[in-house]
């Protein structure tokens, strides 16, 4: 056991001394949920928008003031006619145009309903299907209080979307689960097939054998610190998107660290069965990157929704463990949902665990004799 | 005079698959002996230094380290041997304090006997300078001394040195040998393979290996006259290359191999 220690302290002490490690373990991580919070964000914040009022009317002055003072629009151009739209949306300075239809008060008090037509630049279909889903909701807001007033009569439809789960349909909540899967897999599977890997290529792996330590021992001792590191990125990530962007964890703490610790076995057993198969550093990195990082960030359903997938694509992400994980951590962190909804989920990483383990004693016996 | 047998292997046989790597060796070495251990390059010199290492296992026959059986006792050979490869085998982010520290905390040695012997060590080598520093800021000389050091650090019955002089220039080779014999004087046994025949006039005994057999064996002087050569390159180049052979260079014989 003392030789043991000895050798995780070693472990630990090629870890601090590495500033490039240190960077990939401690930095990228907080770094990256900065950057998905901030910049890469879907939220929708004083986007420019153009209004071509035909009608100038108290309502529509009403609807255009209530849109653009709901903090998601700014209202930078008043448009005159039709010709304009085109011009407007070409400058790119403006994402969309609300028309308000000639007489747009009258109709809507005589006959009961008026139409509003929205104009959103399509070459940005992202920007384009959010401002008008959000002048789409801003307006059934309108609705409703018009409906609330005595004496209007049943005019317009009311229509009610409620977002369950994450009702201001904040960006952040999405990319946190994904966030930690990336990193997960980056410190533990790359930096542990790096570290196996490097000690072959140095020839101190030959040394180590033939020490009294056992190559369990080895092995063992050379991924604790990572096992240890990762959990406490984990923590910080948790932390970091409470503090800064307010998301708590809804479901189970103690569940949600123990899947944690789940994916972590998983991503340090892929990454020795990696490092059993590369001679080399850069095979082992090529591997992880190519092998590992990209599915999770393709095919995990962290940008792009499986469901939207051609059927091939999403039974071929199912060969990737972590899908299943991304669907665990946001079932707990998100909907607070309990181990009984995400018990399939978690028998997978387990069996996705258990092959690699059973695939690297094989190959490390085979690479032995 | 009766020396103690500290290796002793009996009709050892290694097959990887329909490959015999090792074609029946027999030998032993002697308590405190430096061997020498040559052969071209994939004669089967490897293989065996991993089964007497108690790396892989024998196929068939009785091979017998510092008195265990690898077959049945390699965790115990372990225990009692020192290694060191032709790859340098320290890390480099350690200092030289702390890889010493570290391998013979491998070797389950007590703190306070790690502690004398690393003092014990800084002094032979007048390492003081070195003693804190990365091992990455060290000299190759001085690299190679400590991996030496370091592998006999646990004062093991043999110490095997899988070609230690790679790439080391004339100086310190010597150095280096000054050490080896040292070491033998302590009465550690030296097991060495090395592609310098220079280096294998120093050694007591050497064995030459050709294609998976040991083909010859006996002290350097002996060699020379039995094979009525100068030096023990001309009795290599006389006996490690079968017939049919013999026009091409060892780098050719080492390729086709």
């Amino acid at each position: 056991m003392k030789r043991f220690l000895g050798f995780v302290k070693k472990e630990f002490l090629h870890i601090f001394r590495d500033f490039r490690t240190l960077i990939i373990i401690f930095l990228i991580p907080a770094a990256e949920i900065l950057l998905f919070g901030f910049i890469v964000t879907t939220d929708l914040r004083n986007a420019n928008i153009g209004i071509l009022d035909l009608s100038h009317d108290e309502i529509t002055r009403q609807l255009s003031d209530k849109i653009c003072s709901s903090g998601f629009f700014i209202k930078s151009e008043d448009l005159l006619n039709y010709s304009e739209i085109d011009r407007e949306l070409r400058k790119n300075k403006i994402k969309a145009v609300v028309i308000f239809e000639n007489g747009f008060g009258r109709k809507l008090i005589s006959e009961g309903k008026a139409v509003m037509n929205i104009i959103a630049d399509g070459s940005e279909p992202n920007m384009a299907s959010l401002v008008t889903n959000y002048i789409t909701a801003i307006t059934a807001d309108f609705n409703s209080g018009l409906i609330q007033k005595p004496g209007s009569g049943n005019i317009l439809v009311r229509s009610e979307v409620r977002m369950f789960y994450n009702p201001s349909l904040k960006g952040h909540f999405m990319f946190v689960p994904g966030v930690i899967t990336i990193i997960m897999t980056l410190v533990c599977a790359l930096m542990t097939s790096i570290t196996i890997t490097r000690e072959k290529e140095y020839g101190t792996m030959e040394v180590l054998l033939v020490s009294p330590l056992k190559p369990v021992q080895i092995i063992v001792g050379k991924v604790i610190p990572y096992f240890i590191l990762s959990i406490a990125d984990a923590i910080l990530i948790l932390i970091l998107s409470w503090f800064v962007f307010g998301l708590p964890v809804k479901g189970s703490i103690i569940l949600l660290l123990a899947e944690l610790m789940l994916y972590i076995l998983m991503s340090l057993s892929v990454g020795i069965m990696i490092s059993t198969v590369s001679k080399t550093m850069q095979q082992a990195i090529f591997i992880t990157l190519v092998g590992l990082l990209l599915p999770t960030i393709l095919l995990s359903g962290f940008i792009f929704p499986l469901e939207n997938m051609p059927l091939g694509y999403e039974w071929f992400s199912m060969l990737f463990p972590p899908r299943y994980f991304i669907t665990v951590i946001k079932n707990i962190m998100i909907k607070g949902t309990g181990l009984l909804y995400v018990w399939k989920e978690t028998l997978i990483l387990i069996f996705f665990t258990a092959v690699s383990i059973w695939f690297s004693i094989r190959n490390f016996r085979i690479r032995l004799n | 005079m009766t020396r103690n047998t500290v290796i002793s292997v009996k009709n050892l046989v290694k097959k990887f698959g329909s490959f015999t790597a090792n074609d029946n060796l027999n030998f032993e070495v002697f308590e405190g002996e430096i061997f020498g251990f040559l052969g071209a390059n994939g004669a089967g010199k490897t293989t065996a230094l991993r089964i007497l290492s108690g790396l892989s296992s024998p196929t068939s026959g009785e091979v017998i380290v510092a008195g265990y059986n690898a077959r049945k006792d390699p965790e115990k050979i372990k225990k009692n041997i020192g290694y060191m490869c032709q790859k340098f085998s320290l890390y480099n982010d350690l200092t030289t304090r702390e890889n010493i520290t570290l391998y013979g905390g491998i070797y389950g040695m007590p703190k306070a006997l790690i502690k004398k012997r690393t003092e014990d060590l800084f002094e032979r080598l007048s390492f003081h300078e070195y003693s804190d520093r990365l091992i990455s800021s060290l000299p190759l000389g001085l690299k190679q001394k400590l991996a030496f050091s370091v592998a006999v650090l646990h004062e093991p019955r043999i110490v095997f040195l899988d070609e230690p002089t790679g790439g080391v220039d004339p100086i310190t080779r010597r150095q280096f040998w000054e050490m080896i014999y040292e070491t033998a004087d302590r009465g550690i046994t030296v097991f060495v393979t090395t592609h310098y025949m220079d280096e294998a006039e120093y050694c007591d005994r050497v064995s030459i290996m050709s294609e998976g057999k040991i083909v010859a064996l006996n002290s350097p002087a002996e060699l020379k006259r039995l094979y009525n050569a100068e030096s023990v390159e001309e009795v290599f180049v006389k006996i490690a290359r079968p017939a049919g052979t013999k026009t091409l260079s060892p780098e050719v014989k080492s390729e086709n191999n």
